[in-house]
C-alpha cells in the first residue's frame, strides 16, 4: 500500500492512443480514493523499457499484443532494471492469451476495464505473486510464434536492449554469453542452449561455444592442419571476426553452405 | 435493404451452366462408359480399346446435350419440375438419336432394326441416372446452407474487434461525445450486417460501404497507422455477393498487416472486372512476425469454405505472398439480379 506522501507511480503501456486515454481517465477517477500518479505512457515494450530506465515506476499496466515488443516480453526484460515495477496485464478479447493466463493463474484485466476492478488490482498488486518467468516465456513464444524480439542486459546500472535481428553471433566464454552486433558486444546473462532453442530458425550451432546467425554467414574455411582451436572457420558478413567450427559440425556447415 | 431473399429450392433442376455440375456430368457419364466397357470386354485386357470405341460413340451427344441444356437453362427452370426432368431426358435421347443418324449417314455403322430405339433409350437412361445423382447430391448438400449460415456467423466480425471498438468509444465519451455517438451508430450498423441472414445476397455497393464504416472504426483506435487506398475500376456495383465477403478480408489485413507494424501501413482494396468475373483484391504489407500465420490460416480456410458453399467451383481465392507484400484475391462470377440463381 502506498503511504500518504508517496502516491503509487504508474506507467501505462498500450499501442492504441484511445486505450491509453481511457486508462488515464479511469486512473484519474480512482485517484481521490487511492493516491496514485501516472508517470508516463509508452506505446510498446521497447518504449516502456526506455522510460523505466530513466524513471522508475511502482506499477506497469500493459497491453499484451503490441508491435515491436509485446507486453509479455516487456515483463521478461523487467528483471534487468535497477528497480523492478509490479505488473498488471490488460487485454481486450484475445482468446489465446486469456486461456494461457487462466491456465497459469496469471492475473489480468479485461478491456473495457471497470474502475473498481482496476482499483482492486492496484491495491493487491504488491501482494500478488509475480508470474514465473519461464511460464511467461513459454506463453510469449506461443503467442508470437517465436522467440523474443530483443535481449537485454545491464551495464553500469543501465538497461541495454539488443534487437535479435541485429545479432550476428553468440559466443560462450566461461560464465557469460556475449552477443555480437555489427557495432559492439553485449554481455548477456543467458545460456547458449536456451538461446539455441528459442531462436532455432535464425541461428545455427557450429561449435560447442558458438551460435551464428544464418544470414550473417559469408562462408567457411578449413583450418590449417596444425590448428588446435578448430577444425574450420566461419567467415562473417560485415565484420572481420571468424568463428570456430568443430569437427563434428563441419558436415552441417558444408550442407548449409550448399543450401544457401 | 435492397437484397433478394435466396431461399434454396431443393426441387429444381441443376444449374447447367455451373462448371461444377458440368464437370460432374462429364465424369459421371465417363465412369458409366468405363464400366460398360469393362463388362463388354469381359475383363481388363481389351478394356481400354473398348472404352475408346464407346467414348467415341457417346462423347459427341453428351457434349451436345450439355450445350443444349446450358442454352435452355433459364427456360427449364421455369417449367414445373416434372416436365423439366422429362425435357432433360428427351434432350439426351434426341442427341443420341441424332448421333446415330449422323453415323449412319457417314457410313460408320450399319443400319439396325432397333437402332433408333437403342440410341434414344441409352441417352435417356444415362440422363435419368445423372439427373438422379445430381438431385440426391443437391439434397445432401442443402443443409450446407444452414452450415454456411453458421460459418458465416463465425467468420464475421472478430470479438477482438468488438471489444477494441467498444473500448475506443468509451475513451471518446468524455472528451468527444459527438464522435462517440457516431462511432456507436457505426458499431450498430456493423452488427446489423453481421446478424443478417447469410442467405441474403446484397449488392457490392453495400458491402463496400460496410467496409468503409468498419475501417472508420479501426481508424479511431489505430489513427495514422492505418491508411487505406480504394481502387474501384469499372465494376458493376449492383453485382450481388454473399454478405460479408469483403469485410473479413479487410479485417484480416488490419489484424495481420497493420497492428503488428510499429509505423502501421497501407491497405489497398482493388475491384476489377475480368471478363465475366469480379475480382476483389486486398493487399497489405507483409509483417514478418510468425505469430500471424496461424490465425490467418483459420480466417482464410473459413472464407474458402464459404466461397465453395456459395459458388461451388465458380469462385476461387488466391494468395500472393512475397517478403514485402501479402495479397488476397477473390474471384467471383458477376451475378446481378437478372441472371442470379439461388445456389
Amino acid at each position: 500500500m502506498p503511504n500518504q506522501e508517496q502516491p503509487l507511480s504508474i506507467l501505462i503501456v498500450d499501442d492504441e492512443p484511445p486505450a491509453r486515454a481511457r486508462l488515464r481517465e479511469l486512473l484519474a477517477d480512482i485517484a481521490p480514493h487511492f493516491p496514485l500518479e501516472v508517470v508516463g505512457e509508452a506505446e510498446n515494450g521497447v518504449h516502456a523499457l526506455s522510460l523505466l530506465d530513466e524513471h522508475s515506476a511502482d506499477v506497469v499496466i500493459t497491453d499484451i499484443r503490441m508491435p515491436r515488443m509485446d507486453g509479455i516480453e516487456l515483463v521478461e526484460h523487467l528483471g534487468n532494471l535497477e528497480k523492478q515495477p509490479d505488473v498488471i496485464f490488460a487485454t481486450a478479447y484475445d482468446n489465446y492469451a486469456v486461456q494461457a493466463f487462466d491456465l497459469n493463474a496469471i492475473d489480468y484485466l479485461l478491456k473495457p476495464i471497470r474502475a473498481q476492478r482496476l482499483q482492486n488490482a492496484l491495491e493487491k498488486v504488491r501482494q500478488t505473486n509475480r508470474p514465473s518467468l519461464p511460464k511467461l516465456a513459454a506463453i510469449g513464444q506461443e503467442l508470437r510464434g517465436g522467440g523474443r524480439t530483443h535481449l537485454s542486459c545491464q551495464e553500469r546500472g543501465r538497461l541495454l536492449l539488443v534487437a535479435v535481428d541485429e545479432i550476428l553471433y553468440f559466443k560462450a566464454d566461461l560464465k557469460y554469453v556475449t552477443a555480437r552486433t555489427r557495432d559492439r558486444e553485449y554481455l548477456l546473462d543467458e545460456a547458449l542452449t536456451h538461446l539455441e532453442e528459442e531462436f532455432a530458425g535464425r541461428f545455427i550451432r557450429l561449435h560447442r561455444a558458438a551460435l551464428v546467425a544464418k544470414n550473417a554467414i559469408a562462408g567457411f574455411e578449413r583450418a590449417a592442419g596444425d590448428d588446435v582451436e578448430a577444425y574450420g572457420w566461419t567467415l562473417l558478413r560485415g565484420i572481420p571476426d571468424r568463428l570456430p567450427v568443430s569437427r563434428r559440425q563441419w558436415s552441417l556447415a558444408k550442407s548449409f553452405a550448399k543450401g544457401s | 435493404m435492397a437484397s433478394i431473399s435466396q431461399n434454396p429450392l431443393p426441387n429444381s433442376l441443376p444449374d447447367w451452366r455451373n462448371f461444377g455440375i458440368v464437370l460432374r456430368v462429364l465424369i459421371g457419364a465417363n465412369l458409366a462408359l468405363a464400366l460398360a466397357a469393362l463388362v463388354q470386354a469381359g475383363g481388363l485386357p481389351g478394356w481400354l480399346s473398348r472404352y475408346y470405341v464407346l467414348a467415341a460413340w457417346c462423347e459427341p451427344p453428351l457434349l451436345g446435350a450439355i450445350g443444349l441444356l446450358a442454352l435452355l437453362r433459364d427456360q427449364l427452370w421455369r417449367l414445373p419440375i416434372r416436365y423439366g426432368r422429362l425435357t432433360v431426358m428427351a434432350i439426351a435421347a434426341f442427341c443420341a438419336f441424332l448421333q446415330y443418324h449422323l453415323w449412319l449417314w457417314l457410313g460408320l455403322v450399319d443400319s439396325e432394326r432397333w437402332g433408333n430405339w437403342q440410341a434414344g433409350l441409352l441417352g435417356t437412361a444415362l440422363a435419368a441416372l445423372l439427373l438422379h445423382y445430381l438431385e440426391l447430391r443437391a439434397r445432401a448438400h442443402s443443409p450446407a446452407i444452414a452450415e454456411a449460415r453458421l460459418m458465416a456467423l463465425n467468420a464475421r466480425i472478430r470479438p477482438h474487434f468488438l471489444f477494441n471498438a467498444i473500448n475506443a468509444v468509451l475513451s471518446l465519451i468524455r472528451a468527444q461525445p459527438k464522435q462517440a455517438e457516431s462511432a456507436l451508430e457505426t458499431i450498430s450498423d456493423l452488427f446489423r450486417a453481421a446478424l443478417r441472414d447469410p442467405a441474403d445476397w446484397l449488392p457490392l455497393s453495400e458491402e463496400i460501404s460496410l467496409c468503409r464504416q468498419y475501417l472508420e472504426l479501426e481508424k479511431l483506435r489505430l489513427g495514422e497507422r492505418l491508411q487505406v487506398e480504394w481502387d474501384i475500376r469499372s465494376v458493376p456495383l449492383d453485382t450481388l455477393i454473399p454478405p460479408l465477403m469483403l469485410q473479413p478480408l479487410v479485417e484480416n489485413a488490419v489484424f495481420h498487416g497493420i497492428e503488428p507494424a510499429p509505423d502501421g501501413g497501407t491497405i489497398r482494396i482493388i475491384f476489377m472486372r475480368k471478363d465475366n468475373d469480379l475480382v476483389i483484391e486486398v493487399a497489405n504489407q507483409h509483417c514478418n512476425t510468425p505469430r500471424q500465420s496461424a490465425g490467418n490460416q483459420i480466417a482464410l480456410t473459413n472464407i474458402r469454405e464459404r466461397l465453395a458453399l456459395y459458388y461451388d467451383l465458380e469462385a476461387r481465392l488466391e494468395i500472393d505472398q512475397s517478403d514485402t507484400h501479402y495479397r488476397i484475391r477473390i474471384v467471383l462470377p458477376c451475378q446481378t439480379r437478372n441472371n442470379h440463381y439461388p445456389y
